[in-house]
């Protein structure tokens, strides 16, 4: 039972930080239609903007805001300039696509390298609410468990802003089609550049959230990156509630296989991906 | 006869140059410093690599990122039998593996959107990695392998004739019904489809065929190096730079990426052994995203067009 409790909850408690770096991702790859593949780099660039505002006495949950902002505006003006370049000289969305995959990559080695620069390829890490809580026998740190509820409390929240604001509904519409979208009266282009902000910021925000359990190190992102294709083709592309959802599946199947044998952990997750194009590559909650 | 004149530059163009340059490159060994024979091994590498990677990718605009996986795979074979059989039987083995490996992933991915091959196929350098090690780590209790090593006269011949098979497989494609049943597939594959194209079947072949060369070269740049293991054996940046030397010379055209190689390795092999080397993988993402912004169609693309410009050849009847 202890056991059981370990691996499901130590799952569900890592599957809310990749529900969170999903749900970003879904944005820039179901809405924006970039397929973004340094999107782990905004993630390690946020733990690493905490890490280094933590070693100036900021309480890291207070970085949060700080990284989500700045991620935002990072986001935001890379959609502006270089993809919105691609997306209007590109005959059809395919080519686009296309492009943009390999402008993401392009992106994900200038980023990861500045890091790196910077910051070197040692693990850095703090100590945070370093206490422990038994839940049902089992231990948790307390900086899990904060984590854990600030992802599901900012995923919760941008998921209020997409179903009641104005905004969330040119949102939703440009993610069923940009075109037609466009010709009802959405500003598409500043759509479009919104949710890869919003996806930028996530991802930040994950990456703070990241540093507060776990020793970070400038060459994590892409490992991010890939868990969130694998949950975002989990829950369905361009699907919020499905990424949320698969972020803590594969939390839980990678808690399991990780307390089986942590070697194959990475390779589950590759396997659950070749699974699901095979067999539903519309995901669960795809229509 | 008129079109003899005519004949005479075309079959100069196909042939003769091709010729003269295979002539001076078979005697590079002979006159070239040992120093030049390296550069141009490298040289020969990427372009095998870039070449056969647009052989499908650049015609059917499926990206596939998995040209470290195959390249990989024969540096595998190389370290697996390169003691037991003669060089060229390992050669055919590396080529042979990566020939089933990608039918494999093509008969898997190749039937989905183009993005999801993109990324399965990146994945794949990765799995493959991660599997390797752990299978070296946990069930072997080794870590890499040790490879025979090879002469550089004998590496750069083998290479020369890879790059050679690779130069007339591509040229070919381009030429037949098959090559252009590839284009249309690129153009437009639900009308492809509907001409009667068996799409899959030409895409999958096309696929394997191209992996053959990258598994094949992958043998023979293992017998480079002494030591191999699944982090060198399957570096992702092996699968980046063919698809960014292709995109910058062009790959509309075969000469395209011959020439982003050749210029390509040059400015690797400057930045990665001067005081630039800290920054080579920066300037390499900043060189990718300007060259999908500003040079899409690459730099043959580039001379096309202002060849155009100055030849005034798009004006209409004068």
């Amino acid at each position: 039972m202890e056991l059981f409790l370990n691996i499901v909850l130590g799952g569900l408690l890592i599957g809310g930080i990749y529900s969170l770096v999903s749900m970003g991702l879904t944005l820039q790859y179901g809405v924006a239609r970039v397929l973004n593949i340094a999107h782990g780099e905004f993630l390690m660039f946020g733990s690493f903007i905490t890490f280094w505002l933590q070693q100036h006495r900021v309480d890291p949950l207070v970085t949060v805001l700080i990284v989500g902002l700045l991620l935002f505006i990072a986001g935001f003006i890379f959609y502006r300039t270089i993809f919105t370049s691609i997306r209007l000289r590109s005959p059809n969305p395919g080519v686009f696509e296309s492009n943009s995959l390999l402008a993401a990559f392009g992106l994900y080695f200038i980023v990861q390298n500045i890091a790196v620069l910077i910051w070197g390829t040692t693990p850095r890490s703090y100590s945070y609410l370093a206490g422990s809580v038994s839940i049902g026998g089992a231990l948790f740190n307390e900086n899990r468990l904060v984590a854990t509820a600030f992802a599901v409390a900012v995923g919760t929240a941008f998921y209020l802003f997409l179903a009641r604001t104005r905004t969330g509904k040119a949102i939703r519409a440009a993610a069923q089609d940009a075109t037609t979208a466009g010709l009802m009266g959405v500003n598409i282009n500043y759509t479009l550049a919104l949710c890869f902000g919003f996806g930028a910021a996530m991802a930040g925000i994950a990456g703070s959230l990241i540093s507060i359990c776990y020793p970070i190190f400038t060459t994590m992102g892409l490992q991010q990156t890939v868990i969130a294709i694998v949950v975002v083709t989990l829950g369905g592309l361009g699907s919020i509630p499905g990424s949320f959802i698969g972020g803590f599946i594969l939390g839980v199947i990678g808690s399991a296989v990780t307390y089986w044998d942590a070697g194959l952990a990475v390779a589950s997750y590759y396997i659950i991906f070749i699974l699901l194009l095979l067999l539903r590559p519309k995901g669960i909650m795809g229509k | 006869m008129d079109f003899s004149k005519l004949n005479w530059k075309k079959v100069f163009l196909t042939a003769g140059i091709p010729v003269i340059v295979l002539v001076i490159l078979g005697l590079l060994p002979v006159y070239g410093s040992a120093y030049n024979l390296t550069l141009f091994t490298y040289f020969l590498l990427y372009i095998i690599l870039s070449v056969s990677w647009t052989i499908f990718s650049g015609t059917t605009g499926y990206i596939s990122l998995a040209t470290a996986a195959f390249y990989g795979v024969g540096i595998y074979a190389a370290a697996l039998y390169g003691e037991k059989y003669p060089l060229i039987v390992v050669v055919l083995i590396g080529g042979l593996s990566s020939f089933v490996l990608a039918f494999l992933v093509g008969a898997i991915t190749l039937r989905l959107k183009g993005i999801y091959f993109a990324m399965f196929t990146f994945g794949l350098v990765l799995l493959m990695k991660e599997v390797i090690y752990y299978w070296e780590i946990t069930i072997e209790g080794t870590r890499g392998r040790f490879v025979v090593l090879e002469s550089n006269e004998t590496i750069y011949f083998y290479l020369l004739g890879i790059f050679v098979i690779t130069m007339i497989v591509a040229y070919l494609m381009k030429k037949s019904k098959y090559g252009l049943a590839l284009q249309s597939i690129g153009e437009n594959e639900e009308a492809a489809a509907h001409i009667g194209i068996n799409v899959t079947m030409v895409k999958i072949l096309t696929y394997a065929v191209s992996a053959i060369f990258m598994g094949a070269t992958g043998v023979i740049m293992a017998t480079k190096l002494t030591y191999v293991d699944p982090g060198v054996a399957f570096n992702p940046l092996m699968s980046f730079s063919p698809v960014l030397m292709a995109i910058f010379g062009g790959f509309g055209s075969i000469y395209g990426p011959v020439i982003g190689a050749v210029i390509f390795t040059y400015i690797q092999e400057k930045l990665t052994t001067g005081v630039w080397n800290k920054y080579y993988m920066l300037i390499f993402g900043a060189i990718l995203v300007a060259t999908i912004l500003y040079l899409p169609s690459g730099l043959v693309g580039l001379i096309q067009r202002i060849w155009r410009r100055v030849s005034g050849g798009q004006r209409a009847h004068t």
